[in-house]
């Protein structure tokens, strides 16, 4: 039976499962409720000297009949005293002291940092986790976001906090920067324990096309918020890997932010190199109880492959990412149409027509509505089984392959690349590309 | 035992004649429209005799413009929200959804056309107007589908129309002739004031038209006549006993029941005769009158019935029990009144049905409803000159224009099909007035 304890730089938890610094984890009370749900760990509602937040905070990006697939707040650090906190902290710590709690801080001067950290660590915290990420409010007065996009910046206020210190110091980043590895680094050089990515992006949600007022309306005017919810998980995964295959980074523990709702998307994370998990979006939604689906998800997953601990697979999905020019360009796949599945609805056909490359036609008996692919035509990009609405309908078959396996780094080094406008060498040379003014004599 | 009690008032009728369509909630409507797959050359506008543009206003309703919805549905369909309702869909549009493929419950189209077009009534949203005027004058008869269609889309296009109705009221068997729990009253009467109030075509009712003078007084006033006339009384079977008290036709029977609602008193035992669609809708309402016993009977088998399978498990559902292979003999009398109907069992050989020798049986009953057809109305058509009717008294007409053998006239709907659907009937007239403006235009 899997262990799903975790020992992460040096804070420990009966799994892998946090909850995020957020509204979760504004009171002892939701954290209580939340550690009895089976949460292994909760990240603090960041302290600070207390903020007043507006009314109106959060917005919901729906897809379909989908609430919230994305989600964003204007909601600000933690609205209570220190010193209401800090009493907390210490009560749930009394219940539960195998649970990992973990401060999440945001001040401003070294002696601020100085005197919150001991704070925080009298009244039992297992670790700290440096806000550098919130992108709305605070950056405004030199904090969050501000420190987490200036590299120089947040190494310095590392150093200042590893050097008070004695408890595990999570460095969270924000990822509103053009390369994640910098403010990595950074925490790296200033010493922190562990890392934490990503914080929410800047966003705005939408507009109220009667009012023009964007979304979260506060009186008629709005701002720009922070980001997250299962639609931000691809742009978190992508930061998590950069830092995880980095030379100089990958030794640092790292707790994966981003979109997690379900076990396959934390098993995704920890093949990424996480060995953490921070959930905030979807407990905001279906509240604490999510966590079971989790739990059970996972474990299944680690028996099954008899894997004993998260640290089994942690970072296993790392040698398969590689860069675009080592990718083997004699590799062909084909869509192949199972036409027991198919119910006709000719998604493929048009998504490939007019948003590909015209590799699937239609059958002249008007009866027959299964498309057929043309597979002299296909390039196996694979939107036509992304689009097709029925499960396993649509597959990408592996073609013999004509070649021997080259990348464009060897045929750049062969000189074999094209390297004139008009190179024969185009890739797309051969392929078949209708006339264009075949698109009019189609029509009807 | 019947499944349902005798309705005593308005309401308890509303109960048993509960809609089957009901209308959607706007959260229903948001969710059923975020299932359409939004199919290339979707199967279900091919399966719409109107050809509406189905998952164009699925997605209209999706983003919020219902009113946007609205207009897709009658830029294809004046009787958008009638077909809604009382369309069959379930052999139509959803029969056609690719969803039942992967036997998953096709998107409910019906009620979704029905929530759009529903909001643009009782908002009064204002879609369309009267063209500006050609100086053209149509007549149309019969203010049924086709006539309303016809009016509407000759309005549109400049045409001054009226249309000569012989009830007190417009929307021919929408109303008359359709299952309660299909449509109210109200619903179908609200959709043609709808129209009526942008496209500003006039009605006449109580205004049959039944006389040669008549017909040339049309003649000399209007460019062109549209013939809307729709199909005659239930026809008779000729067997004896017919005109005994407690023997209706299917349509005069649903018609009383449309406007006498719960006042209308059933008696115990029916028997409704025939196996269409007319027969299932008058057995089922019947029951659902709190009838404690009704028999449909028809003489061939049940799947020779030319009712949809769907129509009559619902008549089924009702407590209606089916009686194959029956032939009506006579219908016994009592003091005057109907007391049972003697039917001849009867056995399919070959292609002919032929009556099994001695093996007559009565059934009692209080109330015999024949559901085996209606006449044609062939007597007023025959006024007119030129006019060629085929063998089954339908009158002729060029399938793309809806012209007929005298050019100044246009029909559609029942006169022309013999009896089929709302969306059959809006569909032709529509058509038929297009080929008119072709007509008077070239």
């Amino acid at each position: 039976m899997a262990d799903l304890s975790i020992n992460f730089a040096g804070i420990k938890a009966p799994n892998p499962f946090w909850l995020a610094s957020a509204p979760p984890t504004n009171s002892g009370y939701q954290i209580m409720k939340a550690f009895d749900a089976g949460w292994g760990g909760a990240v603090w509602k960041t302290m600070g000297v207390p903020v007043i937040n507006v009314s109106s905070r959060y917005g919901g990006l729906n897809y379909r009949d989908t609430r919230m697939s994305g989600f964003n707040n204007i909601e600000l650090i933690s609205d209570r005293t220190l010193a209401d906190n800090l009493r907390e902290i210490e009560e749930v710590k009394k219940y539960f002291p195998h649970h990992a709690v973990i401060a999440s801080l945001m001040v401003e001067t070294r002696k601020e940092w100085e005197q919150i950290i001991r704070d925080v660590e009298n009244a039992g915290a297992d670790g700290i986790e440096l806000n550098f990420g919130c992108p709305h409010g605070m950056c405004e007065r030199g904090m969050g976001s501000a420190v987490g996009q200036e590299p120089e910046v947040l190494e310095t206020i590392v150093g200042w906090v590893m050097a008070a210190a004695k408890i595990p110091v999570i460095t969270k980043l924000t990822p509103n920067i053009s390369n994640i590895e910098d403010p990595g680094l950074a925490a790296v050089k200033g010493g922190t324990s562990a890392i934490s990515l990503i914080n929410t992006i800047k966003s705005i949600m939408g507009i109220d096309l009667d009012t023009f007022a964007p979304y979260p309306v506060v009186d008629g005017k709005g701002t720009n918020g922070g980001y997250c919810g299962p639609a931000v998980k691809p742009i978190a995964m992508n930061m998590v890997r950069q830092l995880a295959q980095h030379p100089q980074i990958s030794g640092t523990p790292i707790s994966a932010i981003g979109g997690i709702e379900t076990w396959r998307d934390v098993v995704e994370y920890i093949l990424l190199g996480a060995t953490s998990v921070q959930v905030c979006t979807s407990v905001m939604h279906y509240g604490f109880g999510i966590v079971r689906e989790m739990e059970r998800g996972l474990r299944r997953f680690m028996d099954e492959r008899g894997y004993q601990t998260i640290y089994d697979f942690t970072g296993k999905a790392l040698p398969n990412i590689l860069e675009w020019k080592e990718l083997n360009l004699s590799y062909k796949v084909v869509a192949s149409i199972n036409p027991d599945k198919c119910i006709g609805c000719q998604l493929c056909y048009i998504a490939c027509e007019d948003g590909a490359h015209q590799a699937i036609g239609l059958s002249s008996d008007p009866t027959n509505r299964i498309p057929d692919i043309i597979e002299e035509n296909c390039v196996g990009c694979n939107l036509c089984s992304l689009v097709c609405p029925v499960e396993a309908c649509i597959t990408m078959e592996k073609q013999p392959a004509k070649a021997a396996p080259v990348t464009w780094e060897e045929l750049t080094e062969a000189g074999e690349i094209p390297n004139s406008f008009n190179d024969p060498r185009a890739g797309g040379n051969g392929h078949y590309v209708p006339e264009p003014a075949e698109a009019l004599r189609k029509k009807g | 035992m019947a499944e349902y009690l005798r309705p005593q008032s308005e309401e308890e009728f509303q109960r048993n004649f509960k809609q089957k369509k009901p209308l959607m909630n706007t959260t229903e409507a948001f969710v059923e429209s975020s299932r359409c797959l939004f199919c290339y050359d979707a199967p279900c506008i091919k399966a719409c005799p109107t050809h509406i543009d189905i998952p164009l206003f699925i997605k209209q309703i999706h983003t919020g413009n219902t009113h946007g919805a609205a207009e897709t549905i009658y830029d294809s369909n004046w009787m958008g929200n009638a077909c809604g309702k009382v369309c069959p869909t379930q052999v139509l549009c959803e029969g056609a959804c690719v969803l039942n493929h992967a036997h998953v419950k096709p998107i409910e189209i019906g009620r979704l056309q029905n929530y759009a077009t529903r909001q643009a009534i009782d908002t009064g949203k204002v879609l369309y107007q009267k063209g500006p005027s050609n100086g053209k004058k149509v007549a149309v008869i019969g203010a049924g589908p086709s006539g309303i269609s016809c009016a509407c889309e000759l309005s549109a296009l400049g045409y001054d129309v009226t249309i000569f109705e012989a009830n007190e009221q417009p929307s021919g068997l929408t109303v008359y002739g359709t299952a309660p729990y299909k449509i109210t009253n109200e619903e179908a009467l609200s959709e043609i004031e709808y129209l009526q109030n942008q496209l500003g075509f006039e009605v006449r009712y109580n205004a049959a038209i039944s006389s040669a003078a008549q017909i040339q007084e049309l003649e000399s006033t209007y460019d062109a006549i549209f013939l809307g006339v729709g199909i005659g009384p239930t026809s008779t079977l000729g067997i004896k006993g017919e005109e005994l008290a407690g023997v209706i036709g299917a349509v005069e029977f649903i018609r009383e029941l449309r406007f006498r609602k719960y006042e209308l008193q059933l008696p115990r035992r029916v028997i409704v005769l025939g196996g269409g669609n007319t027969a299932m809708d008058a057995a089922s309402e019947s029951a659902r009158m709190g009838a404690e016993k009704v028999y449909l009977v028809y003489r061939r088998s049940k799947e020779d019935m030319g009712a949809y399978s769907f129509e009559y498990d619902l008549a089924l559902s009702a407590g209606v029990q089916g009686i194959f292979h029956a032939s009506p003999k006579e219908i016994l009398e009592s003091d005057g009144f109907v007391a049972g109907v003697e039917f001849v069992k009867t056995i399919q050989q070959d292609s002919r049905l032929v009556e099994v020798p001695d093996s007559e049986f009565v059934i009692e009953c209080d109330l015999v409803i024949k559901a085996t057809g209606q006449a044609k109305m062939g007597s007023f058509l025959g006024l007119i000159e030129g006019l060629s009717l085929n063998e089954s008294r339908r009158i002729m007409v060029n399938h793309e224009t809806y012209q007929t053998s005298n050019p100044r006239y246009f029909a559609g709907g029942d006169a022309v099909n013999g009896g089929a659907e709302v969306v059959n009937g809006a569909y032709e007239g529509k058509m038929a007035a297009q080929g008119i403006h072709h007509y008077l235009t070239h």
